[in-house]
């Protein structure tokens, strides 16, 4: 199923135009506060009534303003997920969990509640209360009441936002269950670039209230043009399968035939994994690089160098792993002469690659 | 009960009945009155506020003489609902009906103020998990606002148990049909003999009173605890 979603809606001082389309797997709307992502969702969830604008999936008109068609919010057959959670305080988790089931068609395609609980590791608390959990199970507890109710479709808003590095680290592994295991779209809200780079299957980056540009994520973060948090939040992606974990705690990656080591990622060896390698954390040498303490060097040709209004500069670099994105100053690249096809080595730095960065794939 | 005279008793009862009619079917009217207010944006807003605040602000005498012009037997209302078969002119439902409008204000303020602190991000949570408006009333938002309406529903209470001014001037202070409790109290300290009869149905008031304020305590600190979730 694919979601065709066009929204446009004038606020005071903003104006959001946006359309995209949102293929299976996760969809992530990518960019700052206030670039429209809340609003769009809003819009698809019918919790705001934009003034022009269409979602339909395979001839399901959740709404279309040119048609007059407008399905209320409780005839969408959604599940939600909230920032901030929003579970029913008066009701135990239990009863948080089978809400949306006892409103939703019978006899559906009803999501196994025993599945979804023990996904989630929410078991034990069946009979609290939301007031008695910590954050992170709050979250927990609010994707397993969002996948029980037998959706067509998820929405999830900056799930994770609220919650500390710990709990963000404990949650992000279940998202990507809900990829790999739950054949429902997600259609995914985020400002940050590591949530991108392990969940999003297509990303569409949006810049105020604009669609930057949409696509697969590995395409859209490796290309410098789009960097809807600025230059320093710019970073590519690579695919990778894990090839063994070695005893000093490094694991070695392997992508495009090139060997790359990190520290130990949880991922068992033949695992795919996906790997973000911030922009900022690159440096490039025209010369292949000796006695440099670095493991990690790859050989690349320039494909690009583009100067923003700053002094810094993005390079971007084709290697045999994928594109990798360098952040230097422009003074460093004109000193270098970078230009495009020029040869060149990426040098990444083990440490460099942050564990919150790297994800099943 | 023989501690009490058959008048003293028949204030009592008639008055506790008084209080729990007027409570209970102001109730309803009550939460919507309060739902409006708190929720619906609509011209006249301010107006139906005040109209709702106006016995509490009005003398009671001066609420008395208004329901007496409107219900009373020749009463544009009241005759019309004389048709009906429903007379408020000098009977215990007319008690009923100034003890109410009385309460209304109090139980509208209380019900308000709950309605206004529940979230309504949760209400949209739950439409969008599959619940109709009606639906999210009674599952989402009325247990949120529980402990609001038990307040409302005590403050109601005690009020139209007490009230005196708008009823002796709408219906009078006749023994068995619309002598309550206040009115009573008021008739045996009239009479020389009387104040040992009038001290009683005082203490029977601090009882049912201070009952009422324990109950309601209670009764909020059960349904805070069970939202807290402990």
């Amino acid at each position: 199923m694919t979601l065709s979603v066009a929204v446009r809606h004038a606020f005071p001082g903003f104006d959001l135009d946006i359309a995209f389309e949102a293929p299976p797997g996760v969809t992530v709307l990518f960019g700052r506060s206030g670039s429209g992502k809340t609003t769009t969702v809003n819009a698809v969830a019918g919790l705001l009534r934009p003034e022009a604008g269409r979602a339909v999936a395979d001839g399901w008109v959740l709404f279309d303003t040119e048609r007059g068609a407008w399905l209320p919010p409780h005839r969408r057959q959604l599940g939600y997920i909230f920032q901030e959670g929003r579970l029913f305080p008066h009701l135990t988790v239990r009863q948080n969990l089978l809400y949306g089931r006892w409103f939703a068609a019978k006899g559906g395609p009803g999501e196994d509640m025993g599945r979804i609980v023990e996904m989630l590791g929410i078991g034990h608390l069946l009979g609290r209360r939301p007031g008695a959990l910590s954050s992170g199970e709050k979250q927990r507890v609010a994707i397993g009441r969002a996948l029980l109710a037998s959706p067509r479709l998820i929405l999830a808003d900056e799930p994770l936002a609220s919650l500390d590095e710990a709990r963000k680290a404990e949650i992000l592994p279940y998202f990507e269950r809900l990829r790999d295991e739950v054949s429902v779209p997600v259609l995914y809200v985020s400002h940050s670039a590591a949530e991108v780079a392990r969940l999003a299957t297509t990303v569409i980056a949006l810049q105020d209230g604009r669609v930057l540009r949409q696509g697969p994520a590995v395409e859209v973060l490796g290309d410098p043009t789009v960097t809807p948090l600025g230059a320093r939040g710019a970073g590519a992606v690579l695919e990778a399968a894990v090839v063994r974990h070695h005893a000093d705690g490094l694991s070695e990656i392997e992508a495009g035939g090139v060997r790359l080591f990190l520290p130990r990622v949880p991922h068992a060896p033949g695992s795919r994994i996906r790997v973000r390698i911030a922009a900022h954390e690159v440096l490039l040498s025209r010369k292949e690089p000796e006695g440099l303490s670095a493991l990690n060097i790859l050989p690349g040709t320039v494909e690009s160098v583009r100067a923003g209004e700053g002094p810094g500069a993005i390079v971007s670099v084709r290697t045999a792993a994928g594109t990798i994105l360098s952040r230097s100053t422009r003074r460093s690249t004109e000193a270098l002469g970078l230009a495009e096809g020029m040869s060149c080595h990426a040098v990444i730095k083990t440490v460099a690659i942050a564990p919150e960065g790297v994800g099943g794939a | 009960m023989d501690w009490l005279s058959p008048e003293e008793w028949q204030a009592v009862a008639l008055s506790l009945r008084v209080a729990f009619w007027a409570t209970l079917a102001s109730l309803p009217l009550g939460v919507l009155t309060a739902y409006a207010l708190a929720r619906w944006r609509f011209p006249g807003r301010q107006l139906l506020n005040g109209l709702v605040h106006l016995p509490l602000i009005l003398p009671p005498v001066a609420t008395g003489y208004l329901l007496l012009l409107a219900f009373g037997t020749r009463g544009p209302l009241g005759s019309l609902l004389q048709e009906a078969g429903i007379v408020f002119a000098f009977r215990w439902t007319g008690a009923a009906l100034a003890a109410a409008v009385m309460a209304f204000p109090l139980m509208v303020r209380a019900i308000r103020l709950s309605i206004e602190a529940v979230d309504p991000k949760l209400e949209q949570a739950s439409a969008t998990l599959g619940a109709s408006g009606p639906w999210v009333f009674a599952t989402v938002t009325l247990p949120l606002v529980l402990p609001g309406i038990v307040a409302g529903i005590i403050l109601a209470f005690a009020k139209a148990m007490g009230e005196f001014g708008a009823t002796i001037t709408f219906v009078s202070n006749i023994p068995g049909q619309t002598q309550t409790l206040p009115t009573a109290i008021y008739t045996f300290l009239q009479v020389p003999d009387g104040e040992a009869s009038a001290l009683r149905l005082v203490v029977i008031a601090v009882v049912v009173s201070m009952a009422a304020l324990l109950l309601s305590e209670f009764v909020a600190r059960r349904v805070a605890r069970r939202v807290a979730g402990a």
